[in-house]
């Protein structure tokens, strides 16, 4: 059976320090908590990439291959001259398709932090109401026998507040 | 500094939770004059309405339009409010991406600034249709006629431009705040719990929650500068396109643009002076912010006046008789009060802040402001009304353009639209973003040197 182990920081660095402790000691399942964000703790578990930019080069070229091909299959689906311009004059549409672009990068970036960042999330993890003000959290999921361990790790990084907590995931 | 990250919360230094606790305060139950502003903003709102539904009732011909001046206050209003957005992306985006770390203090409210002027420009071109209830005509939908918009016109640009500034800075402003939604809803103990809870999406502030943000709030500055600059550029072209004198110019993009933060930072003023002390936030908010904002309204007020200076300069080279004549007119006509005004509102009073005496003066930023608001509200009735009333056909000079009541009504009701707007939001959500004040605070990045010592100590 999983527990989880809550640990209640009062300053960014325990937080990191003790992040950092875990992973060195093997615990795979460690997530931070912080009211702001804080690249020391950022660093804490590991170096890792957003994948949130690929969603948005794939939104900005999306949208700028429909910003052409949009008013282009309009012009042709009705074809009139107007202004004696060519049927299907490409400098008008170099706007279409800028604000287009812009539009769906933007749209696909919102997609890509949703879906990367587990958003909207309705079954919430163990959580403190003071995360968001002026705490920091350490969060170590792992097997009963071995919550002793993770205590100490988050006690050795002068913890304020250790909850365990039965662990359903 | 220590390196480690700890931030000791010691009295004297400004810790998270002073932040927290100042910062949430603000959307606590407001103050009788909080009411008194919004019963004052919400009364002319009802005049506008009023208005509004009497020219929808009676027609477009209850407006002061004289053939051949067929576009005033509305578009000018239009392009008014979308310059007023401007200066919030500006902000938000381009100093966030210099990382000119002033911005952290007056960056939410000149987000929700932008949103609510896109807001309510969006509703002039609608107000301006003689059948407003078609408004959806125009966007391309399939339809029966098989009929589509066309996109060689650059009113079409303008929908697409608009629209995609609306939804963009909707989202930029929405999305920045969930954080700090999340921190009141773990706070707030009255009905609005609920409206946190669903709109914080179930943020946590968890290492991967925090690290995707980061990564989406860069994008989206990123995305957000180009947009900003595009937006007011095809704005200017609804009028550059033509071949109308006064209007016909290949400066209309770079000049608009200047001018729509030029007028955008001034609204930022007339905001967020009454905002701090209505808020008491003084000490996030600080002189030194609005010093800044003074700045950055120098060039672009010389910019603007510039260009001013380049349409009569090119007028008078190309020797294209109809463009003299129109900027002669525009000068001397019966628009010249107006014109003059304006160059009074956006040239000269902007000169003063030369003065470090005047930039740290809150009242005389206050007034600057206004009469700058005035200036460029101006600057855009003048070109609109003082080229239309000049065109190539002698004949049609002679009309003269007089707005009715419900156009100023609807002016009015617009302004009162933006201001209750502004209101609501700074009751009810956080009008300082208190993620990244905690980030400029925090020890481990680079000390916030540009903050008053005595307002935000960090730690020795």
């Amino acid at each position: 059976m999983n527990v989880h182990v809550l640990g209640v920081f009062d300053a960014a660095g325990k937080a990191a320090d003790a992040a950092r402790a875990l992973r060195t000691d093997g615990f795979a399942r460690v997530t931070t908590y912080a009211p702001a964000f804080d690249h020391n703790l950022d660093a804490a578990l590991g170096p890792g990439k957003s994948p949130v930019r690929a969603f948005t080069l794939a939104g900005g070229i999306l949208g700028c291959a429909l910003g052409f091909a949009f008013p282009i299959y309009t012009v042709l689906d009705w074809p009139l001259i107007t202004g004696g311009k060519a049927i299907v004059s490409l400098p008008p549409f170099v706007v279409i398709a800028f604000e287009l672009t812009i539009l769906f990068a933007a749209l696909m970036t919102v997609a890509g932090f949703l879906l990367s960042s587990g958003l909207p999330r309705l079954r919430q993890a163990p959580y403190d109401a003071r995360f968001s003000q002026d705490r920091w959290g350490v969060l170590v999921t792992c097997a009963a026998e071995r919550a002793e361990a993770a205590r100490a790790h988050l006690t050795q990084a002068d913890v304020e507040e250790v909850r365990v907590g039965e662990g359903t995931r | 500094m220590p390196s480690d990250g700890h931030v000791k919360p010691e009295r004297g230094f400004v810790t998270y939770r002073k932040i927290s606790d100042d910062i949430l305060r603000t959307i606590q139950a407001p103050s009788p004059s909080y009411f008194l502003a919004l019963g004052v903003v919400a009364a002319v709102l009802l005049w506008g309405v009023y208005g509004l539904t009497h020219q929808i009732r009676v027609g477009l011909g209850v407006a002061g339009y004289e053939p051949p001046i067929m576009w005033a206050i509305y578009i000018t209003n239009f392009v008014f409010w979308v310059g007023i957005a401007h200066s919030g992306t500006l902000i938000s985006a381009v100093l966030l991406l210099f990382r000119a770390r002033w911005r952290t203090a007056v960056a939410r409210a000149s987000e929700a600034m932008t949103v609510f002027a896109v807001m309510t420009a969006g509703l002039f071109p609608i107000i301006h249709l003689g059948r407003p209830w078609y408004f959806y005509w125009l966007f391309p939908y399939p339809n029966q006629r098989e009929l589509w918009v066309n996109f060689r016109s650059p009113l079409i640009w303008d929908v697409f431009a608009i629209s995609t500034y609306l939804t963009v800075s909707t989202l930029f402003l929405y999305l920045g705040l969930v954080p700090d939604i999340a921190a009141a809803r773990d706070r707030q103990q009255d009905w609005r719990r609920y409206l946190y809870r669903v709109l914080a999406l179930g943020w946590q502030g968890t290492d991967r929650q925090w690290r995707h943000f980061n990564s989406l709030y860069g994008l989206f500055a990123a995305l957000a500068t180009p947009l900003v600059v595009s937006v007011h550029s095809v704005v200017s072209w609804d009028f550059a396109m033509s071949i109308l004198p006064g209007w016909h110019s290949t400066i209309f993009a770079p000049y608009f643009v200047a001018g729509a933060i030029f007028s955008g930072l001034a609204m930022v003023m007339t905001l967020l002076i009454p905002m701090r002390t209505l808020l008491h936030l003084e000490e996030y908010i600080t002189l030194h912010h609005f010093e800044n904002l003074a700045k950055l309204m120098i060039p672009t007020s010389l910019i603007v006046s510039y260009a001013y200076v380049t349409e009569f300069f090119v007028a008078w080279y190309t020797g294209s008789a109809f463009e003299f004549g129109t900027f002669v007119d525009r000068a001397l006509g019966a628009y010249a009060p107006f014109f003059w005004v304006m160059v009074l509102c956006n040239c000269l009073v902007p000169l003063s802040l030369f003065w470090k005496r005047v930039r740290t003066n809150l009242r005389a930023l206050f007034v600057i402001s206004l009469l700058v608001n005035i200036g460029m509200w101006l600057e855009r009735f003048v070109i609109i009304v003082s080229s239309l009333a000049h065109s190539f056909d002698p004949a049609g000079w002679v009309g003269v353009y007089r707005p009715t009541w419900v156009e100023g009504a609807i002016t009015a009701g617009a302004f009162a639209w933006f201001f209750l707007l502004f209101l609501l939001f700074i009751k009810n959500f956080p009008g300082i973003s208190m993620t990244e004040m905690k980030e400029v605070s925090s020890p481990d990045g680079p000390p916030a040197v540009s903050y008053q010592p005595s307002a935000l100590r960090l730690e020795p």
